[in-house]
């Protein structure tokens, strides 16, 4: 496919994004029955005749479901519905058992709000358009065929375990002025909308199982004049990939555009392997989705004295704690920002719960750790290792148990599960020497290294680098080498 | 007298003083049912052997000491729209031929729990639509009084049951009159509840905001026993109603209508009325006034556009509800044959598993809420509805019931109306505005039309949660007819 370098396009065309967000909510039942909602069950294990869409079953809202859609809708600054209601849209597919969705059409539950993002210092703020609540249909599997689409499949199988899970649908108005930052405000975007779900702690936003996901729409304009035709990308799964399909989809739109072609009003997808979208279907040859209040439902209207006490018992935001901790552990922007874009806040903030000092826990994570998760490739909080593990380790070195390297091992063995830190330690006889072993070892060291142990004595302080780590290899690793460095300098004076 | 021509009443206190058994009762009707099924066709299922264990269980129950109320080991017909975990539900579709329920309706839990013995699944129009029964796909229920005619529908089975002697009750479901017009053509009591009275779940969905569970009995006292046995608040139906049931048991023992305000509709009269209808009507008002009544006129003017308004939504929301049926999870499954997707197995299981009618009504549906039509059709439908709501307000502003007749004409001959929906439409002309505004309305029988000699309906209508009201006035007006008559109307009805 042809396209034109990022930074060329950006120099004729400012984009507009739009940003449309499914979060799974984490209830205990389904949106609209008693079902169990855990991910990885046997497949059809969690279903009822509600969720089936048997003859005669009804739906019956879930109001765990209602009440975390209002606080994700504070949290995002939002408008409350005093009245609303479920609307059905309605389509044919297989995954979806009553061939509608219930879900929200021209009365969301919550509405006009904004989530202000930071990238590289600056701030864009991100008015949301609505926040409502819908029903997750099931899981297709097409087998057979090229695509892995249900056309030319030999067969399907359909697994209805998601089907009706509640899922919220968070949808920004256009997104404008972001220019050549778009990709990473769009990805600054998904962070922080995910960082706010985590603080509600109304999903495990779960990219990977698809507990949160995303679809990018795109248009391209010339300065000065009206909004582009958009495209919107479907089902986009990581952060990255946010990041790579604005980024793609400007670049396929400028050349479209400036080889004077129009831009199709569709849907695409991304792919993860190209970073590049593929036409899905238009919107000409869309459905008519009928949409219509939902009469099996009756309308939402929540008590506003309920919805302030939800607004008053609101987490600190993530953005506020973030303030709140950069302050109170005196970082710097940059150092906030690294920490914020590793994932390490949450780590460092219970790692200093657990009693270290700010520095020493955020030396570790975004130290010895971010380079462990980042070889192994894996995010720093999947880890197996507890913020408490952290803190032992730093107060075992700041009472002189351990040096830093003994403390590298000890990590690496938490890391390896042989246990906790105190258990790493004992195993692998992790001590640090004490003070006779090593005046012992030292006595032999300058007995063995006259030469050096000359040099120091007659005021060559620089030599005596030789001399503890000679210390150091004698103990294997296991003295203070400060120490040590202290002893042979009295020694010697 | 024979067990079958008893009351439920009567039946009921007969097994509660140990003096028949359930399964006594329970096979004299089975024994009807099988020697009158080959005239008037009102069951879909009969399973003797599965009704039998109903019985005895509830023979058991009683032995045991359990206190089960006035109507156990009474039968019934029930229709088949309705779960039933022993039994198919078809919805007299072929699209659900054979399809036994993982569960029970909330109205059939009921039933079980009040100690009823169910006799079988009752015939229908295709997913409750229509006006005849002619519109079932497994063949048309006749109706007693002439089994050249129809029983109504879409309750058809079951009015023919009740009137025919199969059973002493029924259950329907009315969504533009499917109670009270079959009533009203075999002579028989048919209450259609406050919409949310009665629960929905397990009920197979036409129209979801106009579905009603009612009874069907022979007489009112009867109706309300089996009105209080299963209606009330279900937490498995959102649009339940959270409130006591009206004490409809104790208003149909009331007796007394005196200084009552009656109020007549306008506009139900004009042309498409049989004369002997009009004539029976008349009567009734004659006998409300000198039961003590006091007759107003009143005037409904949004309710000549109830037909139309209905039309447009009842058919809106069938489009939508019926879409489940696509050979997926459960029900026919036609061109799974390997040649064929899974999209085109579901559109060829619909087309051979929906009959004309309900196809009409998924077109009509699926027309009426689309882009760019929705306003001028549903949503105008919506606007009407609550000018029908306001009218009725209105009205029960000024009187405590509402009056008119059930249906504007006498059962019509079989295949009379079949080519012609509009002409079937009609049927549901009186109806219909007590469906779209959600308020309570019975139909009992007022006389036979001179004509024909064949039964004509009184439709007494009471506001949201008056249900009350249409027992109170119902059983005193058949109190006083029966007087006349010398007994109930049924006993004019030829013998099968």
């Amino acid at each position: 496919m042809s396209v034109i370098a990022f930074d060329k396009a950006l120099e004729r065309f400012e984009p507009v994004l739009g940003l449309e967000t499914h979060v799974e909510l984490g209830t205990a039942s389904k949106m609209f029955c008693g079902c169990a909602t855990g991910f990885g069950a046997e497949p059809n294990t969690q279903v009822c005749p509600t969720c089936l869409a048997f003859p005669g079953s009804l739906p019956v809202a879930n109001e765990a479901a209602i009440e975390a859609t209002i606080r994700i809708g504070l949290a995002l600054n939002c408008s409350i519905a005093e009245w609303c209601r479920f609307a059905r849209k309605n389509y044919f597919y297989p995954d979806m058992p009553k061939n509608y969705q219930i879900s929200q059409y021209d009365e969301p539950l919550c509405f006009d709000g904004y989530l202000d993002v930071e990238v590289g210092g600056q701030t864009y703020r991100v008015e949301i358009e609505r926040v409502h609540l819908e029903e997750d249909t099931g899981k297709s599997t097409h087998v057979g065929g090229a695509t892995g689409r249900i056309h030319g499949a030999d067969y399907s199988i359909v697994d209805y375990n998601r089907a009706g899970i509640p899922l919220v649908e968070i949808v920004t108005k256009p997104i404008t002025g972001t220019g050549a930052m778009a990709p990473e405000v769009a990805r600054a975007y998904g962070v922080e909308l995910r960082e706010i779900m985590r603080s509600l702690g109304v999903s495990d936003v779960r990219m990977d199982q698809g507990s949160m996901r995303f679809d990018v729409n795109v248009s391209l304009n010339e300065p000065g004049a009206p909004w582009g035709t958009r495209t919107e990308t479907k089902n986009v799964n990581s952060f990255r990939s946010v990041e790579r399909s604005v980024r793609g989809e400007i670049e396929r739109q400028a050349f479209l555009l400036t080889s004077g072609e129009k831009i199709i009003q569709e849907t695409r997808h991304f792919h993860e392997d190209t970073g590049t979208t593929t036409s899905g279907r238009s919107k000409e040859e869309a459905q008519d989705y009928r949409y219509f209040p939902d009469p099996d439902l009756v309308p939402i209207a929540p008590d506003p004295t309920w919805v302030a006490t939800l607004r008053d018992t609101l987490p600190e935001l993530p953005s506020v704690k973030r303030k709140r901790l950069q302050s109170e552990w005196s970082v710097s922007d940059h150092d906030m920002e690294s920490m914020y874009n590793a994932g390490a806040i949450d780590l460092v903030e219970a790692t200093i719960a657990a009693g270290a000092p700010a520095a020493d826990a955020r030396k570790w994570w975004m130290g010895e750790l971010a380079r462990r998760a980042n070889e192994s490739g894996t995010a720093l909080a999947d880890l197996p290792i507890t913020p408490g593990d952290v803190a032992r380790v730093s107060e075992l070195v700041a009472s002189g148990s351990l040096n830093d390297k003994l403390a590298r091992a000890a990590l690496e063995g938490i890391l390896a599960g042989e246990g906790s830190a105190d258990e790493v330690i004992a195993k692998r006889g992790l001590q640090i020497a004490d003070e006779g072993e090593l005046l012992a070892i030292i006595d032999q060291v300058l007995a063995d290294n006259t030469d050096a142990a000359e040099k120091v004595r007659s005021g060559k302080v620089a030599a005596v680098g030789a001399l503890v780590g000679a210390v150091m290899k004698a103990s294997r690793g296991k003295a203070d080498a400060g120490r040590a460095r202290e002893i042979i300098l009295e020694k010697l004076s | 007298m024979s067990l079958i021509h008893k009351t439920a009443a009567e039946l009921g206190a007969l097994v509660a003083s140990g003096e028949v058994s359930a399964v006594e009762v329970a096979t004299a009707h089975l024994d009807r049912i099988e020697a009158t099924e080959p005239k008037l066709h009102a069951f879909l299922h009969v399973d003797r052997e599965v009704t039998l264990s109903q019985a005895r269980e509830v023979d058991s129950r009683i032995a045991s000491g359990e206190q089960l109320g006035p109507l156990a080991g009474v039968p019934i017909a029930h229709k088949d729209i309705f779960a039933t975990r022993d039994m198919p539900t078809t919805a007299a579709s072929k699209i659900l031929e054979g399809w036994r329920p993982p569960y029970d309706a909330t109205v059939t839990a009921r039933l079980r729990a009040a100690g009823l013995v169910i006799l079988g699944k009752t015939n229908l129009d295709e997913f409750a639509m229509g006006s005849s029964t002619e519109n079932s796909a497994y063949g048309v229920t006749r109706n007693p009084w002439d089994l050249s005619r129809i029983p109504g529908g879409s309750s058809g089975g079951s009015s023919a049951a009740v009137s025919g002697y199969q059973a002493p009750l029924s259950t329907g479901t009315d969504t533009g009159g499917s109670i009270r017009q079959p009533a009203a053509v075999t002579g028989i009591v048919g209450m259609k509840p406050t919409y949310g009275g009665s629960s929905r779940y397990g009920l197979i969905a036409f129209a979801s905001s106009l579905d009603t569970p009612g009874p069907f009995a022979r007489n009112v006292h009867d109706a309300a026993l089996l009105h209080e046995a299963f209606s009330g608040y279900d937490p498995m139906d959102s649009t339940s109603i959270d409130a006591p049931v009206p004490s409809v048991v104790a208003a149909a023992q009331a007796g007394d209508i005196s200084g009552m305000r009656v109020g007549i509709v306008r506009e139900f009269a004009g042309d498409g009325y049989q004369p002997g209808v009009i004539a029976r009507f008349n009567d009734a008002v004659k006998m409300l006034e000198s039961l003590g009544a006091e007759i107003v006129e009143v005037s409904c003017p949004s309710f000549d556009t109830a037909l139309p308004a209905y039309y447009l939504i009842a058919p809106s929301e069938c489009s939508s509800n019926l879409a489940r049926f696509d050979a997926m999870r459960y029900g026919l499954r036609v061109g799974d044959d390997g040649t064929h997707s899974a999209e085109e197995v579901m559109a060829l299981t619909r087309a051979a598993g929906f009959g004309p009618e309900v196809k009409r009504r998924i077109m009509l549906g699926t027309y009426a809420l689309s882009s760019g039509y929705y306003d001028a059709y549903y949503g105008q439908a919506q606007k009407v509805r609550t000018l029908i709501a306001r009218d009725f307000e209105a009205a029960f502003g000024q009187v405590d019931v509402l009056i008119s007749p059930t249906t504007p004409t006498t059962a019509f001959p079989i295949g009379e109306r079949a080519d012609d929906p509009m002409a079937m439409y009609l049927a549901d002309l009186c109806t219909i505005p007590s469906n779209l505004a959600g308020n309570a309305a019975i139909s009992i029988p007022c006389g036979l039309a001179d004509e024909d000699n064949l039964p004509v309906g009184l439709q007494i209508m009471a506001p949201v949660l008056g249900d009350d009201r249409c027992y109170r006035v119902g059983a005193v007006l058949e109190k006083a007819f029966e007087a006349r008559w010398g007994g109930p109307l049924l006993k004019e009805a030829p013998a099968l």
